[in-house]
């Protein structure tokens, strides 16, 4: 029988997170991924004859409770691994290495004044991080709402305001919408050190330094987890995260299909309006279910899933407006031998090659025009360091994130626009690494376009949707949606297209399930 | 030697609404300005003989009418005359003319684009939307969110309540209109790339953003919520030049009793033991007052007129980090005629309106990016206008001067400083610009000024010659302008205030901040206060 | 010192469109009453208003209606694009048919009332009242075979309405005219020729025997002229705005402006309209396929709308205009107001809409009426009875086929 009481779309972490909640509630859940392996953008794939690698290539701020309230640590990941250096490559050698967990970790190569800043700035931004921790397992309240209960949550963000004192209260609420630019300039010299800091705040989206209102909530979102947003690669490297989670899920009695593309969510209508009540394959093969848990992204879910016939038509401007063109490309290299950057002995970090402020913003000002960076800059790991399995014995894999490569490339992303992206990406890693050209065995270049195309993102955003402020907290992806609900009864979201949002966190997943139960008790 | 009960800095239109409502309840003041001649930014000059300019600001619209009436201003000369007509210039010349009648508009609209001119009706109803909801706080003295006064409760919770009203969806529509961009907000509403860079110019006038840069879509607002005469962002010229403004404003001062002296910049603000009790004019005397209020913008105010030593320790790195970003030029001309511009047709109306030199959005946001690498675009968006056209006081018969906005222009260029040289050069990218637009426009040229922001700083004293004393961004908008605690006009040293655009609502030529620092200063001298909270027109 | 003609042409920009009518339309405008509709010159009335408003009543006139907008939607997915976004149930119009309806926001708001002609299988033609096109594209977002044309300034079109209409389309030549039955159109051959294909449909704003007429813009005055000559015998005469205002209203007819706020254009969102507040709650069809608004709608259904527009036939002779209405003579608690009201020449009448809080309908209803006398204001109160049934709506209105006049 291809009946289920829950249909969970999409075999990413997110969707594995929440089915293995619900089947633990005593749901028979199916968790359906169109690809062949689970995992999402996470998913560990060969790129090159015997070089495996994942789009997502670090871990930083996996949920501990999902991790506990799974058993994760039963089914072979462990959360607590060595923290990776954060990088800051200088063509010189001259580095900026921050590296160990968020309060306790250490910063070389920036003079003792901006050492003693980043101290200060640590500890404000842990404080006002604190602040936030507990509403991202939250579920936000609809905006508007005249329910005293809704509003609970929001009478608690304001005495957990007030509770950081008046001084850091009036602070918070200056820094939270602060450019990153402005706080890097009003805290540090180091220009290397302000595009470090600045990084994990800008990286997914269309913004740069310069720009307002968004990137310090993403910094204060990435600090959330027990590792302060430090970076780190678990065990058996991030394969490991989706194996224990397929693990747990399997356990818990959640039954998972892969290769099987949902081509509609199947909806039924009848005098009080639509609802949902299961799902179409490609193949054309139907499930049926009570409801229904999209862990896809939103503009795929409604507009191509649901279809705009069975919604409203603000509603569907709404989602197809949503800013969710990725701005990321992603490039594998396959190596020969453990490349040499200069300065280092052995590059286990997370490398950024972004040497000042400007460096960022204006590989920026290129991809506004939909052309991809003319010097692009990005973040290196070399995932086989600490997972050898992903690489032939003494061969290696250099994965990195390249910034900013626009999804829609203004004269469409040809071979040729490609070849010339991978190259400038090169140049630019050559100039730390010398010897690169030599050890590349084999290297690929995803742009947002392939991403999209390869692991069914819209737009091949990481986030599903952009952590901009406009579509963060009660309005992620939009207010109808963000309870984890939708205008169809019986159909939820449980991706990173909805609060708290993207990267490999476990939150929406953990949400919507915690969401849904309540609505069935 | 005398005390005063009050002494303010700076004679621009808020330093002499401050004076003014602080004179009328009583009080002893005097307003001290470093140049020869009041005004400020709000100034006119002749600069040329028989040609008036208003050098600075050039335009009114935000000016609270409930200040206008409430110190009489028309009594004082002052008559702001609403202005018709408007052009937007493409990149290739093609003209989106805008006419005061709303069918005919239309009609223009719809060759452009019949979708943009239906959306037009649903844009205009959104944006006064929000105009009435900000309107409403322009004259009411920000709350503190970290305060527990009652005051400061009753306040947020009006807020809370006006946000409420909203409803669901225009609530998420405000918020997402607040942190967006100009470019995106528009996006919403027009697909004709002129429509919608015409629309967006409002989004970056002044300011150190791009279209492209979330939170532009605010400073958009900003522009357009004024409310000549109940036309919502309907823009006027004030009769004689902008100084008119500040002559009335100066007329109901001296009438309530207030003292001006000029040529008297201030070098430093007095502080004893903790609290503002005078200060020292550049020329040494100084001068003793009760009261001491600030028109300067904030980081003026704290690093070039006060001792680090005397402030409380932080705010002198919170006013290092106020961010007063230069990135607006101004050139004036005198013309010995009417310049003609292309693709007009021979109306006055329309020839003597607003030129907006527009482009597209693309070559707005290019014009931001030189301005990011401390350059100066040779295709700028420039803003012109002739009050000549509408005021006979301001040129010879005949004969006109016009008024150009120029956005960017950068305070630092990458290649050193300014130099006379590079400012002519600046000049001739805006003169070549409209050249272009209006082919012998060269030739009419009289006389011309070229104001960098060194120029403007110099003059007027704006740091980086900032127009709004401060960048408009949430950071520094309401309960956070200009920092965080330091909202509601009282700043950290005991009896000094600040009056100027680096307060709440910030700049503009809205008289609102002085007036509102006015009230918070009577509130703690226990004086009568007659500052009006509330806006003239009902919504 | 500019002449005059220089004047003109300089100011040609700023004038008003004209019709496809006016070179003879303005020839009737002897008082130069000219309004403004769209972006159109349009006459509030030609010669006189009661004169107009007789012409429809007592035999006919022409109204030009080319500013209203007209819309194509056409494509293999043009009735699912309409069905999900009007609330009437467009599957079961038939080729050849007309049907009035509306448009809602998300929230069930009205945004725009209209009448849809089904041209052809995956054809229609929409018709509002102002533009609208904005809304149509969102709607049409989606739909992979579905194309929204504007036709506004493509289309000539004009209204034909009165008793001796039928009469006078015959005198023109269009053959079975007579057969043409309400809310069906049909083309004829203008003057015999079938390459100026004339269509007609039996609707219209009057609540009267009435046609609309719709031609390219190129055979546009070729129509007048013929109608014309045909009319002459029969009192034929353009009417304007205003007269429009008295005979829609005789009819139970709506406005936007006066009835209802066009949703997506009002500034406060509880200054809008549903349907259900319209008393159009029969536009609305829950059986049909899903359409925007519905769940909202539904909603509203269940409660009851908060106002109801209703008719009221008012005590003596002066107009209630913009006044509030009340529960009791004592004039304390606010009901509702007047959003439309005239004294009715053909039922001799003080007739009016207005908008009522639901509550209060079975009540008495009172109206406060404000009037001068020679300059002076006076004050009325007048009692108000509610009627059900439009004020004017003869049996010639909807008889197949038209009864002779």
């Amino acid at each position: 029988m291809n009946n289920y009481d829950t249909i969970i779309i999409g075999g990413g972490h997110n969707g594995l997170v929440c089915g293995t909640y619900l089947a633990k509630n005593g749901d028979k859940v199916l968790v359906l991924e169109a690809s062949d392996e689970l995992g999402g953008l996470a998913a560990t794939r060969e790129f090159a004859p015997g070089f495996k690698a994942s789009v997502a290539h670090t871990l930083f701020h996996f949920s501990d409770k999902v991790a506990k309230d799974l058993k994760l640590a039963s089914h072979g990941f462990d959360i607590n691994t060595r923290p990776m250096a954060n990088v800051s490559l200088n063509a010189n050698g001259e580095h900026v290495i921050l590296d160990g967990w968020g309060s306790s970790s250490k910063l070389s190569g920036v003079s003792e004044k901006d050492a003693e800043k980043y101290r200060e700035y640590q500890q404000l931004l842990k404080r006002f991080a604190d602040v936030l921790k507990p509403f991202w397992l939250k579920t936000m309240p609809r905006i508007g709402s005249s329910s005293f209960k809704e509003n609970l949550t929001f009478a608690h963000l304001g005495i957990k305001m007030r509770m950081l004192g008046r001084k850091d209260m009036g602070e918070f609420m200056r820094v939270a919408t602060l450019p990153a630019r402005d706080l890097m300039d009003e805290n540090f010299d180091s220009e290397q050190l302000k595009a470090l800091l600045s990084w994990d705040g800008l990286i997914g989206s269309k913004m740069a330094p310069r720009s307002p209102n968004a990137t310090i909530l993403a910094l204060l979102y990435r600090m959330s987890g027990i590792h302060e947003g430090a970076h780190s690669l678990p065990t058996g490297g991030i394969k490991n995260l989706i194996k224990a989670l397929q693990g747990s899920a399997t356990a818990s009695g959640v039954e998972i299909k892969t290769s099987a593309m949902v081509n509609k969510i199947t909806i039924q209508a009848d005098e009080n309006g639509l609802k949902t009540n299961g799902v179409e394959l490609d193949s054309g093969e139907i499930f049926t279910a009570t409801r229904v848990v999209s862990a896809i992204d939103p503009q795929r879910t409604f507009l191509d899933l649901v279809g705009v016939q069975n919604l409203e038509i603000d509603f569907v401007h709404r989602i197809k407006r949503l800013r969710c063109d990725g701005y990321v490309a992603k490039l594998h290299l396959a190596l020969s031998d453990l490349p040499k950057f200069v300065g280092l002995d052995i590059p286990d970090g997370r490398m950024v090659i972004a040497d000042e402020l400007d460096a960022i913003e204006f590989a920026f000002d290129d991809a506004k025009y939909g052309e991809a960076s003319k010097k692009p800059v990005m973040e290196i790991v070399i995932p086989s360091l600490s997972d050898p399995s992903l690489a032939p014995s003494g061969q290696h894999v250099l994965s990195a994130h390249v910034m900013y490569v626009p999804y829609k490339h203004k004269d469409g992303w040809t071979e040729k626009a490609k070849t010339q992206l991978y190259e400038r990406v090169i140049d630019a890693i050559e100039r730390h690494v010398p010897d690169i050209r030599e050890k590349i065995i084999h290297g690929e270049i995803l742009t947002p376009f392939d991403l999209d195309k390869n692991y069914h993102v819209n737009g091949g955003h990481w986030h599903h949707t952009e952590m901009s402020m406009s579509q963060m907290l009660m309005m992620r992806p939009t207010y109808e949606a963000a309870q984890y609900s939708t205008p169809i009864p019986g159909l939820y979201l449980c991706g990173a297209g909805s609060h708290p949002g993207g990267g490999l966190m476990g939150g929406p997943g953990h949400n919507a399930a915690k969401e849904i139960m309540k609505e069935k008790s | 030697m005398k005390k005063y009960d009050a002494i303010i800095i700076g004679a621009g239109h808020n330093g002499l609404t401050n004076g003014a409502y602080l004179a009328k309840a009583g009080l002893d003041v005097l307003v001290l300005e470093k140049n020869a001649y009041i005004g400020g930014a709000a100034i006119s000059r002749e600069l040329q003989e028989g040609w008036t300019y208003s050098s600075c600001s050039y335009m009114s619209s935000m000016l609270r009418q409930a200040i206008h009436r409430d110190l009489n201003l028309s009594k004082h000369g002052l008559v702001l005359v609403p202005f018709h007509g408007m052009v937007n210039y493409g990149t290739n010349g093609e003209a989106l003319l805008d006419y005061s009648d709303a069918g005919v508009a239309y009609n223009h609209l719809r060759k452009h684009s019949p979708h943009d001119a239906d959306s037009m009706f649903r844009f205009q109803a959104d944006l006064a939307r929000y105009a009435q909801l900000i309107r409403k706080t322009l004259m009411r003295t920000p709350p503190d969110p970290t305060s527990f006064k009652p005051r400061d409760i009753k306040e947020l919770l009006w807020m809370a309540k006006e946000f409420w009203k909203l409803g669901e969806k225009e609530l998420y529509e405000y918020m997402r209109f607040f942190t967006t961009s100009a470019e995106e907000f528009l996006d919403d509403y027009f697909e004709n790339d002129l429509v919608k860079a015409a629309m967006a110019t409002p989004g970056i006038i002044g300011t150190a953003l791009g279209v492209y840069s979330p939170g532009s879509a605010y400073i958009l607002l900003h522009h357009v919520m004024g409310d000549l005469d109940g036309n919502s962002g309907a823009w006027g010229l004030a009769r004689g030049g902008m100084g008119a403004i500040s002559n009335a404003i100066a007329g109901a001062y001296k009438e309530y009793g207030g003292e001006i002296r000029t040529n008297a910049g201030v070098d430093k603000i007095l502080v004893e033991n903790g609290k503002a009790v005078g200060v020292v004019l550049e020329n040494g005397d100084e001068l003793y007052a009760n009261v001491v209020v600030s028109n300067l913008d904030a980081k003026r105010t704290f690093t070039k007129c006060m001792d680090k030593k005397d402030l409380p320790p932080g705010i002198y790195e919170k006013a290092e980090n106020f961010k007063i970003r230069g990135s607006s030029g101004k050139v004036n001309i005198a013309l010995s005629g009417l310049p003609k511009f292309i693709n007009l047709p021979d109306n006055r109306f329309i020839n003597r309106g607003m030129q907006s030199l527009v482009g597209s959005i693309d070559t707005m946001e290019r014009a931001y990016d030189c301005w990011k690498r401390g350059r100066f675009s040779d295709d700028p968006f420039v803003e012109t206008v002739i009050p000549s056209a509408w005021d006979p006081t301001v040129a010879p018969p005949g004969k006109h001067w016009m008024s150009c906005f120029v956005q960017y222009c950068p305070p630092v260029l990458s290649d050193g400083g300014w130099t006379p040289e590079k400012r002519d050069a600046f000049g001739k990218t805006v003169i070549d610009k409209i050249e272009r637009h209006s082919p012998g426009f060269k030739d009419l040229i009289v006389h011309m000024e070229v104001r960098t922001p060194v120029e403007i700083e110099n003059e007027v004293g704006l740091t980086e010659g900032n127009i709004f004393q401060g960048e408009l961004t949430i950071d520094q908008l309401f309960f956070n302008r200009p920092f965080p605690g330091y909202a509601q006009y009282r700043m950290p040293v005991k009896n000094m205030y600040m009056c100027g655009a680096s307060t709440h609502p910030g700049g503009g030529v809205s008289a609102a901040c002085g007036a509102n620092a006015a009230r918070e200063i009577l509130i703690d001298l226990k004086k009568p206060n007659s500052v009006p909270e509330d806006s003239v027109y009902d919504d | 010192m500019k002449s005059n003609s220089d004047m003109t042409a300089a100011y040609i920009d700023e004038q008003l469109k004209e019709t496809h009518f006016h070179p003879r339309s303005s020839k009737f405008n002897v008082r130069n009453a000219w309004g403004v509709w769209n972006g159109f010159k349009f006459a509030d009335y030609y010669y006189d208003v009661d004169f107009e408003y007789f012409c429809v009543r007592n035999s006919c006139g022409t109204y030009d209606i080319c500013p209203m907008q007209k819309y194509y939607i056409t494509g293999a997915d043009a009735e699912a694009m309409l069905n999900r976004m009007v609330t009437r149930d467009i599957s079961k119009l038939k080729v050849g048919r007309v049907t009035y309806l509306c448009w809602c926001t998300d929230e069930g708001r009205m945004i725009d009332d209209g009448t849809v002609f089904k041209l052809g299988p995956n054809s229609y033609m929409l018709t509002s009242g102002s533009p609208c096109i904005a809304w149509f594209k969102k709607g049409a977002f989606g739909y992979a075979d579905v194309k929204v044309t504007d036709m506004s300034d493509n289309i000539a079109a004009m209204a034909f309405q009165g008793p001796t209409t039928c009469e006078v389309l015959k005198k023109m030549g269009l053959d079975g005219i007579e057969t043409l039955n309400p809310f069906n159109f049909r083309h004829f051959p203008l003057n015999g020729d079938s390459d100026k294909k004339l269509m007609v449909s039996r609707t219209g704003f009057t609540g009267d025997l009435g046609y609309e007429l719709w031609i390219a813009p190129e055979y546009a005055l070729e129509l007048w002229d013929a109608l014309y000559q045909a009319g002459e015998n029969y009192n034929i005469h353009p009417y304007g705005e205003l007269a429009t205002g008295m005979v829609r209203l005789e009819a139970g007819f709506i406005l936007p402006g006066l009835e209802f706020n066009e949703a997506l254009k009002t500034v406060r969102f509880e200054h809008d309209q549903t349907p259900f507040q319209l008393n159009l709650g029969w536009l609305v069809d829950f059986k049909k396929p899903h359409f925007n608004g519905r769940k909202a709608l539904l909603k509203e259904k269940e409660h009851g709308p908060e106002y109801t527009l209703v008719k009221l036939d008012i005590d003596g002779n002066k107009c209630a205009e913009g006044s509030y209405l009340y529960n009791n003579e004592k004039l304390k608690k606010h009901i509702g107001y007047i959003t439309s009201t005239m004294w009715s020449p053909v039922v001799k009448a003080n007739i009016a809409l207005a908008m009522v809080e639901t509550k209060y309908l079975k009540g008495e209803i009172w109206a406060e009426i404000y009037y001068s006398k020679e300059m002076r204001p006076h004050l009325k109160v007048a009692k108000c009875i509610l009627r059900t049934k439009p004020f004017w709506a003869p049996a010639r209105t909807r008889a197949k086929p038209p009864l002779p006049f």
